[in-house]
């Protein structure tokens, strides 16, 4: 890997090795995320791929290998809220939004502003931050449904309040682990528009199982097998290899 | 948009300042009434709404931690017993000569005990406002050093309960003990008077009275305050996904300490009024089952709402000081089987039962302006 890719990349993995009681969940992983980008991760169950979003906030420390942010932060040395505090935000496969709260409330709480206790008590919002709860709103297509408790809302909509969450947090790497799981094909496609607008913008990592999904982003995607990159590149192109049509469907 | 940073509609300030005058004045103006009136209210009456005020003010710090931040504490009686106590320390030392043993600085139990001198840890307590100071510094103090501990060690749920109770009967068995100098068993007792008012009299009694219901009052202003801020959404929050908020970079802990703290200091506030009003402190508030009682008066009300940790304390207590009148040997089962009831039957208390529809209690929607609706 050349200094110049390296100095260009928000995320860098090299030679990332973690390993739970003799198996090895990620195997000498490399990966390399551009500014901008929006990269989809793709696998067969087992792959890595939620072991390497561990391994990325903080919640698994690997055993060896490196993992900088932002042009040389160490993330393999810093825990769960400070990694949150960089800038890096994850969507859990299960939407964990608060239930009873409502929608305006939950993107309130995750909105980027002093998070100290006594700040908190004393909060009031200003006008520039309500009209960034409304814009974010708008555009998780949730408009009109500001009052509404986060718990009434359909699966879908729970999954869009908490990208939309890590929106609002300011935050510029974005993990979606199966942000469209459970989705209808409708709503499937709403969430393709939503993270396709991040681009540029934003950085995303998109962990998913559903083809056509990966497909409509049209991202480049990297294959994940026994924990190592197995292929890279756009979606036709992997999708040629035999490589990973053995692990597809070989078995 | 909703407004959920107010802390009351202009309607809720009327209700609010109307509910608090009709408690704060007209009771005891009732009271002054003449004996041969009938509207006249009894002078013993007034001690004992004096108590529920106070059990109510308890009721809110339980509440707060409880119903808001999803911590079970079953130790605030500690915090209560503590704040009484030092309220206690004060009224023993204005007895003075008039004790048993006529010391001008010991109390009875210590000139008893042979004691020649008073313990470092009297001092001061012959001023009112030490003592004022202490009623709220020594619950504070230890809900922060007990809340530091337990909090950053991520103690949460029923092992936090756990360790509340044992809190509790840790300084339950301390007390007892005569040695510590809080007047082992019987505790702190025959007070005369306080800031030379005499507690016997029926105005002094009015006035403790009235510092109660303003108490409950500003604590009510204090608690609606926290729960109607940004903090007290947190607090809903971590309440329902506390990893979710650690993710989102706020401290848990802190927040857990800051409402812990604040609780602590209520409950210790309540104590402080009650003891005057009752005419004796002893390690018995410490008593596990007593903190035990505190949550079932929020359950019955309705956690999470402050209103019904209110209703809860008065209701109960009415009913307790009802059935050991009339039926001593029943009132235990009575509260057993009110707390299964509620749990079982409505766990969101009698509050709950009211708004059951709404999925979490809030203000009602402003009323139709009459006749607009059908009007042409």
């Amino acid at each position: 890997m050349t200094d110049a890719a390296y100095a260009d990349a928000l995320l860098y993995l090299d030679g990332v090795t973690v390993s739970f009681d003799g198996f090895r969940a990620l195997n000498n992983l490399s990966l390399l995320v551009e500014r901008g980008e929006i990269r989809s991760v793709i696998g067969p169950n087992g792959a890595g791929k939620t072991t390497m979003m561990d391994v990325i906030t903080g919640k698994t420390r690997p055993d060896s290998g490196t993992v900088l942010f932002d042009g040389g932060t160490d993330l393999t040395r810093l825990d769960e809220a400070a990694i949150a505090n960089l800038g890096i935000g994850r969507k859990f496969q299960k939407p964990t939004v608060f239930q009873n709260l409502s929608v305006f409330e939950n993107l309130e709480l995750a909105q980027k502003c002093p998070r100290g206790i006594l700040r908190t008590l004393g909060a009031a919002l200003s006008g520039r931050q309500r009209e960034e709860i409304a814009e974010t709103i708008r555009m998780i297509g949730l408009a009109g449904r500001e009052r509404v408790a986060a718990g009434a809302l359909s699966h879908g909509q729970k999954q869009w309040l908490e990208i939309g969450m890590l929106l609002i947090q300011d935050q510029r790497l974005l993990l979606l682990d199966e942000p469209v799981a459970g989705m209808t094909d409708r709503e499937t496609e709403a969430t393709a528009e939503l993270v396709l607008s991040l681009a540029g913008s934003r950085t995303v990592i998109v962990v998913e199982h559903d083809m056509e999904f990966v497909r409509s982003l049209n991202a480049r995607v990297t294959v994940l097998h026994e924990g190592s990159v197995l292929a890279d590149g756009s979606i036709d192109h992997v999708q040629s290899q035999p490589a990973v049509i053995e692990v597809y469907l070989g078995r | 948009m909703r407004r959920t940073d107010t802390m009351f509609t202009p309607r809720g300030w009327l209700w609010f300042l109307a509910v608090g005058a009709v408690l704060a004045i007209g009771v005891p103006l009732l009271n002054a009434l003449p004996a041969s009136s009938a509207l006249q209210l009894p002078d013993y009456l007034v001690p004992l709404l004096g108590k529920y005020a106070c059990y109510a003010l308890l009721a809110l710090a339980l509440d707060l931690v409880w119903g808001y931040a999803g911590i079970l504490s079953l130790g605030h009686g500690a915090f209560f017993a503590l704040g009484g106590y030092a309220m206690g320390m004060y009224l023993m030392r204005q007895i003075g000569t008039r004790g048993v043993y006529r010391d001008p600085i010991l109390p009875d139990f210590m000139v008893f005990l042979n004691w020649k001198q008073l313990p470092w840890y009297w001092y001061g307590f012959d001023h009112f406002a030490f003592a004022m100071v202490m009623v709220v510094l020594v619950p504070g103090v230890l809900a922060f050093v007990f809340g530091w501990f337990a909090f950053r060690s991520r103690v949460t749920g029923v092992y936090l309960s756990i360790i509340t109770q044992a809190l509790t009967y840790a300084l339950w068995l301390a007390f007892f003990r005569n040695d510590m100098g809080f007047g082992g068993n019987n505790g702190l007792t025959d007070f005369k008077d306080v800031l030379g008012f005499d507690l016997h009299a029926p105005a002094t009694r009015r006035g403790l009275y009235v510092a109660s219901v303003i108490a409950l009052g500003l604590g009510y202003l204090a608690c609606r305050f926290i729960t109607r801020s940004k903090l007290g959404r947190l607090l809903l929050a971590l309440r329902d996904a506390e990893s979710r908020v650690r993710f989102l970079g706020y401290s848990v802990d802190y927040a857990k300490l800051f409402t812990f703290t604040a609780s602590a200091v209520l409950a210790g506030i309540a104590g402080a009024l009650y003891v005057p009003q009752v005419g004796i402190i002893n390690p018995s508030e410490f008593s596990p089952g007593n903190s035990i009682e505190i949550a079932i008066w929020v359950a019955v009300g309705g956690r999470g709402t402050l209103l019904g940790a209110l209703i809860g304390a008065v209701v109960v207590n009415f009913a307790k000081t009802w059935l050991t009148g009339s039926m001593p040997e029943a009132w235990l089962f009575v509260l057993g089987a009110l707390f299964i009831l509620v749990t079982l039957a409505f766990p969101q208390g009698i509050l709950g039962l009211a708004g059951k529809l709404r999925l979490r209690p809030r203000p009602p929607p402003p009323a139709p302006v009459p006749g607009e609706e059908g009007a042409p």
